[in-house]
């Protein structure tokens, strides 16, 4: 276990898994992303030595990708649409209720490590605007205290 | 008898709480003693109605919502089973109006058919386009798709029988069908709607296109937005494989065809074909130079039919019908059907297959209804973030790739987004340089560095400060992005953003003769 939680052999063994697919970079990164919920810096040069490729090659996909995640998230990440039909129907709204509620801003999480709050240009959910996911959930038509109680929900689930 | 509902497994109902009246039902059905059978459909995309379910009767499917949980027991009391009357009853569905106006060919069974079941897909016509494909060789193929005039519905409309054609031709050891289905213009759903309602249509589609340009392997580019169409397709691939539709010899053609999905890390230019297979070949989305065309190399050098999900799904009802039969629908040359997305600000939003000509105000009133928050219409932007913004008085303009370009705008892929008149048009135009910034894939510099100076200039304009010289420099900023950018994210940003200032000069703080100045 490295000093964040992430862990070198679990890395390893998505990158040697996945090696002989054709494009093998994008969906060890993927994989990674979607178990640990980031790509810790130390997976650059384990995935770079397995690939046999340069460091670089593989920093320069790690930090194209919106997606990745280069710090550990908190324990809850809403992403909020902020896209075109969503801001016709009130996400900059919302996008303001969620900066002050958690006194962060986009791409960052709160100092006690409970949400992470991001941006993300469109859902597929815009007959349904605003929209947004928290944790992976789906939610559309949210208002500020449908937010809120969003919120409450997740949090009351976890204790 | 045993009773059957339908509940949507959509992803836009179940962001209604679709699986929480899905639950209810079942609890109620169990408290009741009720030998029940649900199932989870597609949408009808009818999203204003969401959660909408349906039960079937003697009569056809009697349709309720939009639901929450809390109804459930009421429906229950009411008997929805028989389709009975209650406040939120809709009618039989097929004969909603809205439905019922539509022509729908696309999406001739999505909201429909199971979407977990290949019998199901089967039973509604599923897989016979593909059998008559299996009849004709791969030039005939060819000729019905162009016959049928069927263009891409991923944004550029080129004609895709010419693609397919150009593949065929080209002699390779190796040959790839990739479907886009990155959908990342805001405002857009419909690939969606496919993937999760009738994700067969789609692979009957790729294998329609493998066997006419001779494709062995096919991918998915799937969004990671999109994690319910990622369980629906591999669901479906799984099905075809064990059923012969997928596999070594498809529907014993003798011809092998194999599917999977790959999930994208949230980048807009990925959803550009060439920087997509870039990203497939595990690299940083960078759009490459064209020719060589991607038909002629394209994923790993080789081949390549890459196509929009409307485009694929549209070739099994292609070739069971005739092209004749699809070319029929539509105006000039926008043949066939067009799936328009109407979102924001709006009443009814939702899935409005229509032929070509349809009117963008008949789109906005009379199936939008206008404003959700009942106030005017003030802007409406057609084909996405690169699409562009009309006022009022250009609502009357036809839905129609030709008619859309000569007003300078764009069709894209059919998204239409309304805004009452809070709307800030030179925010919305700041907006686009904004995201044209953040998603710029860093080849060219009018699109990398164009697009933040853009909003600067767009600040200072807004913030009155030399105003005629920033407006000059916007322009020839704009004129360089359109004139010198690799692709269409650089060069078409200033679509949105010249159309917000020619028509709402206002909001940028200027007069309207200041605009109008070109
Ligand atoms: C910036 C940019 C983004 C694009 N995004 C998409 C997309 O999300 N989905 C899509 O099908 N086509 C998209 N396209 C169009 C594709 O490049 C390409 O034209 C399309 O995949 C061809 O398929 P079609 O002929 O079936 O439309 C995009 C193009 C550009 C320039
Ligand atoms: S216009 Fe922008 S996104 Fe397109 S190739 Fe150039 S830099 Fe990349
Ligand atoms: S614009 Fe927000 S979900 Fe599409």
């Amino acid at each position: 276990m490295g000093s964040n939680g992430w862990n070198q052999s679990a890395i390893l063994d998505i990158a040697r898994q996945l090696r002989d697919e054709p494009g093998a970079l994008l969906l060890i990164l993927r994989r990674i992303q979607d178990e640990l919920g980031w790509i810790p810096e130390q997976s650059v040069p384990l995935i770079a030595d397995v690939l046999n490729l340069s460091r670089a090659e593989v920093h320069g996909v790690a930090t194209f990708y919106h997606d990745f995640r280069h710090h550990p998230p908190g324990r809850h990440v809403i992403r909020l649409c902020r896209a075109e039909s969503c801001q016709a129907m009130g996400a900059v709204a919302l996008a303001r209720h969620l900066e002050d509620r958690l006194g962060i801003g986009f791409g960052q999480t709160t100092a006690d490590g409970r949400f992470t709050l991001d941006a993300v240009y469109c859902l597929g959910n815009c007959a349904c605007s605003p929209a947004l996911t928290i944790d992976g959930d789906i939610h559309g038509r949210v208002t500020p205290g449908r937010l809120d109680d969003l919120m409450a929900a997740v949090e009351e689930r976890r204790s | 008898m045993k009773a059957v509902v339908y509940v949507p497994c959509d992803s836009g109902a179940l962001s209604l709480g679709a699986d929480q009246v899905a639950r209810a039902i079942s609890r109620e059905a169990a408290r009741r003693d009720l030998d029940l059978h649900l199932i989870r459909n597609g949408s009808r995309g009818l999203y204003w109605l969401e959660p909408m379910i349906e039960a079937v009767t003697a009569r056809g499917r009697v349709a309720y919502g939009p639901l929450s949980a809390d109804n459930v027991p009421a429906l229950f009391d009411a008997g929805f089973l028989e389709g009975a009357a209650h406040p939120l009853c809709l009618g039989l569905a097929e004969e909603i109006p809205l439905l019922k106006k539509q022509e729908r060919l696309t999406f001739a069974r999505t909201g429909i058919v199971d979407p977990a079941s290949l019998d199901d897909y089967l039973a509604h016509g599923g897989y016979e386009g593909l059998a008559r494909a299996a009849r004709l060789n791969p030039e005939q193929i060819a000729e019905e798709v162009t016959q049928s005039g069927l263009r891409g519905r991923g944004g550029a409309g080129f004609p895709c029988g010419i693609k397919l054609r150009t593949a065929m031709q080209t002699a390779a050891d190796r040959k790839y069908v990739v479907c886009n289905a990155d959908e990342g213009d805001s405002g857009t759903f419909a690939d969606r709607m496919i993937m999760e309602g009738d994700p067969f249509v789609l692979i009957e589609g790729m294998t329609i296109a493998a066997m006419c340009a001779g494709a062995v392997y096919g991918y998915i580019y799937l969004r990671s937005e999109y994690p319910h169409s990622a369980r629906a397709l591999n669901a479906a691939i799984a099905q075809a494989r064990a059923r012969g539709y997928l596999g070594s010899n498809v529907v014993d053609s003798g011809k092998p065809f194999n599917l999977q999905v790959r999930v994208g890390a949230g980048s807009y230019i990925c959803g550009e074909e060439t920087a997509m297979l870039e990203s497939l070949e595990g690299k940083r989305g960078m759009v490459r130079y064209k020719p060589p065309v991607p038909a002629v190399c394209g994923l790993f050098g080789r081949p390549t039919v890459i196509n929009n999900v409307l485009t694929l799904a549209t070739l099994p009802i292609i070739l069971a019908r005739g092209g004749a039969f699809y070319k029929n629908y539509g105006v000039g040359r926008s043949r066939g059907t067009q799936p328009i997305q109407l979102a924001g600000n709006v009443k009814r939003p939702g899935l409005y297959e229509k032929a070509f000509g349809v009117t963008l105000r008949e789109i906005v009133y009379e199936y939008g209804g206008g404003t959700a928050s009942g106030r005017p219409v003030r802007a409406v932007q057609v084909g996405g973030p690169l699409g562009a913004y009309f006022p009022q008085s250009m609502l009357d303009v036809p839905f129609d790739y030709e008619e859309l370009a000569a007003r300078n705008g764009l069709l894209g892929h059919g998204g239409v987004v309304v805004y009452d008149d809070t709307v800030n048009m030179a925010e919305m135009a700041r907006y686009a340089m904004e995201f044209c910034a953040r998603e710029s894939c860093g080849k060219c510099t009018p699109c990398r560095i164009g697009s933040t100076r853009g909003m600067e200039v767009i600040d200072r304009i807004v913030a009155r400060r030399d105003q005629s010289a920033n407006l000059t420099l916007l322009r020839d900023l704009c004129d360089t992005m359109t004139n010198a950018s690799l692709c269409a994210l650089g060069g078409l940003t200033p679509l949105p953003v010249l159309s917000a200032l020619k028509y709402f000069p206002g909001d940028f703080g200027l007069g309207d003769d200041a605009a109008s100045l070109d």
